[in-house]
């Protein structure tokens, strides 16, 4: 398989702020592939230094194979889909979606047909004459995706498009991108600080953080077996455990869910607080001096606060990592 | 814990106390007497003389007499028509339409950097830079002006320095817009008002590009448009309310001013210096009046066509 996006030591320095510091990555074509990190990791820096936004301080950016670096946005085959949308104000919705072949100088019937199937694509049709000030939050945000897809891109930059969405909306656009990912076949690189997002929807993960990558996998490989504690901790915010607790030498890492309350044997602990989760409670509790979260569900008698339990795991289900940072 | 305290809390007492709560109670009677004074300043005083000039407009003079007859009549308008009257709008419009485009051009660039890239002390020192001039009197401006332009002036001293002068003589030669030196040519009239009315072309401008987010400018660019064609499809489209309310401005500002063609420019008139001799000296009150609706009815004309156009689009 081809590679669609290839970073050979990236740099991008804002003054002394090194936004994006000696990053290797490639995602291959096809792939629906996320970074993930809080915000000011260098996710979205990486993300307009492959729509021609921003330029590298340093190293080597190929778009399929071609050399990217001097190459001005409008010039790329590569479409963005903004955090805000960035819908033209003063455009219909029809105009907004058609603009990038109007720009390509296709001639009016023609390109108001393919936008109008690309309203289609995003479930929108007969939109086409609203403004977008007349439209929710979740269809400008559709409006965003077809006006990028229209151009039939190469590769699909998504800047957490979802970010501004309801919890609900979110969950169902999460659906429809992977869907449409899956049916259209182009290469998806997806901005977000959610961990939740980036694990379903995506095929491969890059966890960021202060410019750099601190891991590339696929969702399980990220979430199940972490490589440093700062992965263990955004992704799933794993029980990270000192060297002291696990005895081997190593931090290790520890899933919430894998901890489980058991009536003998094990280790003791106190519970220091619960909450409440729906479906799920989270506790928090105290043993030997190490702060640790397990969830557990709900509908069990659960202990009070200051409770003294016995809880355990799997040793399997504690993975050690390499990596101490 | 401090001394429990009270969940709602006394009045403040005092007259400023009790006003603050009688107008908070009651929204319309604050918002009501804070309009009055100005709605009143507005509607009687400015719109009420206004409309008191336009209805002389609609009196006529007696020829033998000079004194104003009051009977309704549009033979004021008539006269209104006369060749060297309808020069004398030709002109003053033509100026007016030049002056515009040339000051929504200079501006432009201007308002762009100050908008999208100033920042901080930069931004203070374009603001400074734009309203200084309006700061020292416009009578002082338009002489220097006339000092610059003038045949022992400044300019012609640097064409001379530069062995260009037969180059200006050469666009002075030029029929229309030359002239014995550029103080008395058309050109100078036009410089003179492009320098005096430019700050109030740049800064509704700049109100208007600050309001575009800069992320359209990338979306453009990112959906394949070259920074030209950005410029025509969305920088421009969405500046132009802030270009027509300039050029509002830059138009009537001109289309009424008397001062400027009449100390740097050709003898012949502009409209405000027919309503100024009709008013003064002839004495023709109605006449006066008929010009002065002259620029109100190209503005009304002039917003009309704006709005056709979609200058208000993207307001």
């Amino acid at each position: 398989m081809q590679t669609a996006v290839l970073f050979s030591r990236v740099s991008r320095h804002f003054g002394s702020v090194r936004a994006v510091d000696d990053v290797d990555l490639d995602v291959a074509e096809g792939e629906f592939f996320a970074m993930l990190g809080p915000s000011g990791s260098g996710k979205t820096t990486c993300l307009r230094l492959i729509a021609g936004f921003e330029q590298p301080t340093a190293g080597h950016i190929e778009i399929f194979g071609q050399t990217a670096e001097g190459v001005p946005p409008y010039r790329r085959n590569v479409n963005t889909v903004f955090q805000d949308y960035a819908l033209f104000p003063h455009l219909s919705v029809i105009d907004n979606v058609a603009y990038g072949l109007m720009i390509r100088g296709r001639g009016k019937r023609e390109r108001l047909q393919e936008a109008e199937a690309a309203l289609e694509l995003v479930r929108l049709p007969g939109y086409g004459d609203r403004r977008p000030n007349q439209l929710s939050g979740g269809q400008r945000q559709r409006v965003a995706l077809a006006r990028a897809l229209v151009n039939k891109p190469k590769v699909l930059l998504l800047d957490e498009p979802l970010g501004a969405l309801d919890l609900k909306l979110r969950e169902q656009m999460q659906e429809e991108l992977k869907v449409l990912q899956r049916s259209l076949g182009i290469t998806f690189i997806f901005v977000t600080h959610d961990q939740g997002e980036a694990l379903s929807m995506a095929d491969r993960v890059a966890v960021f953080n202060d410019g750099r990558i601190m891991q590339v996998g696929t969702p399980q490989d990220i979430y199940q077996r972490p490589r440093s504690r700062f992965v263990a901790d955004f992704v799933g915010a794993s029980n990270v455990l000192p060297p002291e607790f696990t005895g081997s030498g190593k931090w290790a890492s520890l899933r919430p869910e894998a901890v489980r309350l058991v009536s003998s044997g094990g280790h003791r602990a106190r519970v220091v607080s619960r909450n409440y989760l729906g479906g799920q409670t989270r506790l928090s509790l105290e043993a030997g001096g190490q702060r640790l979260n397990m969830l557990t569900a709900s509908g069990e008698t659960l202990p009070a606060d200051g409770a003294e339990v016995l809880i355990d795991w799997q040793p399997s289900d504690l993975h050690l990592m390499e990596d101490s940072q | 814990m401090s001394a429990p305290q009270a969940a709602i809390l006394p009045g403040r007492g005092g007259a400023a106390g009790t006003v603050a709560d009688v107008f908070w109670r009651n929204p319309k009677v604050l918002l009501a007497l804070l309009l009055i004074p100005p709605l009143l300043w507005l509607g009687i005083i400015y719109l009420g003389s206004l409309f008191a000039l336009l209805a002389q407009s609609f009196f006529s003079i007696d020829e033998f007499s000079g004194m104003v007859k009051y009977e309704l009549t549009l033979k004021t308008y008539g006269e209104l028509l006369n060749p060297a009257n309808l020069d004398i709008i030709a002109r003053t419009v033509l100026m007016a339409a030049a002056v515009t485009v040339a000051a929504a051009v200079v501006a432009f660039p201007v308002a762009y950097y100050a908008a999208r890239y100033a920042r901080g002390r930069w931004k203070a020192l374009f603001y400074l830079g734009i309203m200084l001039p309006l700061w020292s009197s416009y009578l002082v401006k338009v002489y220097a002006w006339k000092l610059i332009l003038a045949k022992e002036g400044i300019l012609n001293w640097i064409f001379e320095k530069l062995h260009l002068t037969w180059l200006l003589e050469a666009y002075l030669s030029a029929p229309l817009i030359g002239g014995n030196s550029l103080s008395v040519s058309y050109t100078g009239t036009f410089l003179v008002f492009l320098y005096v009315w430019l700050p109030f072309m740049i800064l509704p401008v700049q109100a208007a590009l600050e309001r575009v987010p800069g992320n359209l400018v990338e979306a453009s660019a990112d959906l394949g448009a070259t920074p030209a064609q950005t410029f025509r499809t969305v920088l421009l489209p969405l500046a132009m309310p802030g270009v027509v309310a300039g050029s509002i401005f830059t138009f009537s500002l001109t289309l009424g001013d008397y001062i400027i063609p009449q100390i740097v420019g050709s003898s012949r008139l502009f409209i405000g210096q027919a309503v100024y001799a009709h008013q003064g000296t002839a004495g023709n009150i109605p006449l006066a009046a008929a010009f002065t609706v002259v620029p109100v009815v190209i503005m009304g004309f002039y917003l009309w066509g704006a709005k056709r156009l979609g200058a208000f689009n993207a307001l």
